[in-house]
């Protein structure tokens, strides 16, 4: 059995989530908008888990709309904001490593007039409050940034930049918390935010279901519509398992939190020290304020896919940094913010533990990484080099 | 066993039949240039995206691993380069023979084996290797296909033993209605997918506009002249015209006229006869043997049957060293065949065949028809000055 090692990717769903989910998945299959048992019933366990999502957060119940994932929880805070804020201005501040779910929303809206103002990060991929706030003008309706970086795992200074934006009436802040949400303690009112994404399949949820809270009294355009639900915000007929389960995995994520992230810190330890054993090895990111199981790294000379298929058939299970799968070269928009040339960027690999991952996992791990990695890399300079007609075989 | 998977039926059956046989594969898509970046709703180009997810679909259907690789870099320089410089200069480019050689056998195998560990690498062409045992040890002969009709040894003379000892073909003995009802009994996702014929980085066959696009080609117009030289015609370009082509020439003549030359220098197309292309002696450059060394030992003559395009008709013929570097590999050979071959052009590989056994091949360098069609040009030349 290969070692999932993953999950920034996607988590498994916890046994736990899956238990809650299916009686939503069978008996009570009701619509929660119907009007009888069936309904009610449905209802009751969506507002359930609104509730218990809510309690984690520091936040209300009816503050929480549910979405069919963090995709959709950012694309609704972002367009809804920038479509409700239109009147007041069209600026947009961001930063340069954010997630294709918000940089691609942003593009979006800049072909309706928006000015997206994307602010550039330091060698670990840290924005500066400052920064932040010397591009807030009058015109400016919307700051959007992470909470933690899916690619290199640093962690932003969300709470100090949700200061400085308060500052500035008119402004909404709008967190994407997706990658964040497992590990980092979230409590909107510390935050400062207006708008907090969250997924369920990164914290051991499932697939499909998401949530957006929005800051009660923060205007908002719903971008899907329909039926009344979601408070107008968000039409369709909600998944009540999805929500039911991402809620489940969520209370228990924050119960253990913890442990796991003093646990995934340790295992972390043992990974990134065998592998940056390695020549030509890099981490890539903030060394220490970065997601607990997260490590991401540069093996020079290397193509990244190709350490990553390697790795696969020796059953592990890692990435280069996000989901691709055409083969394109186009390198991490994240390390290129960070000043890494594309050469370098080319060969970003990323291991990211989970709380399922078990001690065992990281020994193998220790033990098989830093040699496949090593191999790879005296290959790859070697046919890196090669004249193309006379290919080394 | 690595697979180079193109989402086509063919490489989709190779990879299932060496699955059934055992094997541990690895299926492979390669991603070999930009036109990759499309998702399309009617290209049938086996380099799309698209072909891609078939590719992909497939190997999740036999169960066995799958990644794209990316080897733009090694197709640009091995593959898209030379085809649009051979343009440029007036020959006619033989691609697919250099993405097997460079590309499929070269840069591929080289990561087959280096990063992935794999023995070999298996495509899904039509053809057949053959291991004897020879003094030195096993040899690998190439063979043509048992279904003549889509043997593709022409496009894989250039590979020697080093690259044929990791070569499969798992279809070399299959008729292709067998590989279609294969992929039927499989219930393989590629199982109908219509023939690609055109080339593969040529969006819709236009290879004028890659031209344009990617070698920032200007076409400029030029002189048609007749094979006595008489001016009966200007062209658009002397890239985009191909010897043998009888279709877009714009001039009618009664008897039908073909392109007969191209002449980037004087910018001059040349037109004939079809009795006019014919020819018997051509050189050939940059020979190699999938032996290793020519098949007389000493760099003597030997008798060969040929073909200069893929399934035209073998030829037979007499191969004889030039002074040219001949007698050796990489050198030119003079090629005489026993009967006129058609529309021979400079560029077009020219394979050499004992029987069904692939001897080696090279390309086109020179004909004699050159001499006639030189002189041609040279007229219009004249008759445009004294104008």
């Amino acid at each position: 059995m290969a070692i999932y090692l993953d999950h920034a990717a996607t988590t498994p769903l916890r046994p736990e989530a899956l238990e809650a989910m299916l009686p939503y998945l069978t008996e009570s299959f009701g619509n929660p908008s119907s009007i009888h048992g069936f309904g009610r019933r449905a209802r009751a366990g969506l507002d359930e888990a609104r509730e218990r999502l809510a309690a984690r957060l520091g936040a209300q119940p009816r503050e929480i709309v549910f979405t069919s994932g963090g995709t959709e929880a950012i694309n609704l805070a972002l367009k809804g904001a920038a479509w409700a804020g239109k009147g007041r201005g069209h600026r947009i501040v961001t930063t340069a490593v954010e997630h294709h779910a918000v940089t691609h929303t942003l593009r979006y809206l800049e072909k309706f007039g928006f000015e997206v103002v994307t602010l550039g990060v330091d060698r670990y991929g840290r924005v500066d409050p400052d920064d932040v706030e010397a591009a807030l003008t009058d015109r400016t309706i919307l700051v959007a940034v992470q909470l933690a970086n899916n690619e290199v795992g640093t962690i932003q200074p969300v709470a100090e930049i949700g200061r400085r934006v308060r500052e500035h009436r008119g402004v909404v802040l709008a967190v994407d918390a997706v990658q964040a949400a497992p590990y980092v303690d979230i409590n909107v009112a510390e935050l400062g935010a207006h708008f907090v994404a969250i997924a369920g399949h990164k914290l051991e949820g499932p697939k499909g279901s998401g949530a957006l809270w929005v800051r009660h009294g923060t205007h908002l355009l719903a971008q899907q519509h329909g039926g009344s639900q979601e408070r107008h915000r968000r039409a369709g007929t909600e998944d009540v398992a999805a929500a039911v389960g991402m809620a489940v995995a969520y209370d228990l994520a924050c119960d253990e939190r913890p442990a796991t992230v003093r646990r995934l810190r340790r295992l972390r330890g043992k990974v990134s020290s065998a592998l940056l054993a390695v020549s030509g090895t890099e981490l890539t990111g903030h060394p220490t304020d970065r997601l607990p199981g997260h490590l991401s790294f540069i093996v020079r000379d290397t193509d990244g896919a190709a350490v990553v298929a390697a790795l696969d058939l020796e059953g592990i299970a890692c990435s280069t940094g996000s989901a691709c799968t055409t083969g394109s070269t186009e390198v991490s928009h994240v390390l290129t913010a960070m000043a890494y040339p594309d050469e370098e960027a080319r060969g970003s690999l990323r291991l990211s533990l989970g709380r399922t991952t078990s001690d065992a996992d990281v020994d193998a791990t220790a033990a098989i990484v830093p040699q496949v990695v090593e191999r790879l890399r005296l290959a790859s300079v070697e046919l890196r080099t090669e004249p193309i007609r006379q290919a080394v075989l | 066993m690595l697979v180079a998977m193109s989402g086509g039926v063919d490489s989709s059956v190779a990879a299932a039949l060496l699955r059934e046989a055992g094997h541990e594969v690895v299926g492979v898509w390669m991603r070999l240039h930009d036109v990759a970046d499309s998702y399309s709703e009617f290209s049938r180009s086996c380099c799309t995206l698209d072909a891609a997810d078939d590719a992909r679909r497939v190997a999740g259907q036999l169960g066995v691993p799958f990644y794209t690789m990316n080897l733009e870099r090694e197709f640009e320089g091995g593959v898209l380069r030379p085809f649009l410089d051979a343009y440029l200069g007036g020959l006619t480019p033989s691609p697919c023979v250099d993405c097997n050689t460079y590309v499929k056998f070269g840069a591929l195998l080289g990561r087959a084996r280096r990063l992935y560990g794999c023995e070999a690498v298996a495509t899904g062409h039509y053809a057949r290797r053959v291991e004897v045992s020879g003094a030195q040890g096993p040899r690998f002969e190439l063979r043509r296909a048992q279904d003549e009709h889509k043997d593709q040894t022409y496009f894989l003379y250039g590979l020697r033993q080093e690259q044929l000892a990791h070569a499969w073909f798992p279809l070399g003995e299959l008729k292709k209605t067998e590989v279609r009802s294969i992929a039927a009994r499989l219930g393989l996702a590629t199982a109908d997918k219509p023939e690609s014929q055109e080339i593969c980085f040529v969006p819709g066959g236009d290879y004028r506009a890659e031209l344009r696009e990617r070698a920032g080609w200007e076409p400029e117009p030029g002189p048609i002249v007749d094979v006595d030289g008489t001016l009966v015609g200007s062209h658009a370009g002397v890239a985009g015209y191909t010897i043998g082509q009888r279709k877009g020439i714009g001039v009618a003549l009664g008897e039908p006229r073909f392109v007969s030359w191209t002449d980037p220098a004087s910018n001059t197309i040349v037109l004939g006869r079809r009795a006019d292309l014919e020819t018997r002696t051509m050189q050939v450059e940059d020979v190699t043997f999938v032996a290793g060394d020519p098949p007389a030992a000493d760099g003597s003559p030997f008798r060969a049957s040929v073909r200069i395009r893929h399934r035209g008709a073998l030829v037979p013929a007499t191969i004889r060293p030039t002074d040219d570097d001949g007698g050796s590999s990489f050198g030119t050979w003079a090629v005489e065949t026993d009967r006129p071959v058609w529309a021979a052009a400079p560029g077009q590989a020219c394979v050499l065949y004992d029987g069904d056994t692939v001897l080696g091949g090279g390309r086109i360098s020179r004909t004699t028809r050159e001499a006639a069609a030189a002189a041609a040009a040279k007229d219009a030349r004249a008759v445009a000055a004294t104008r």
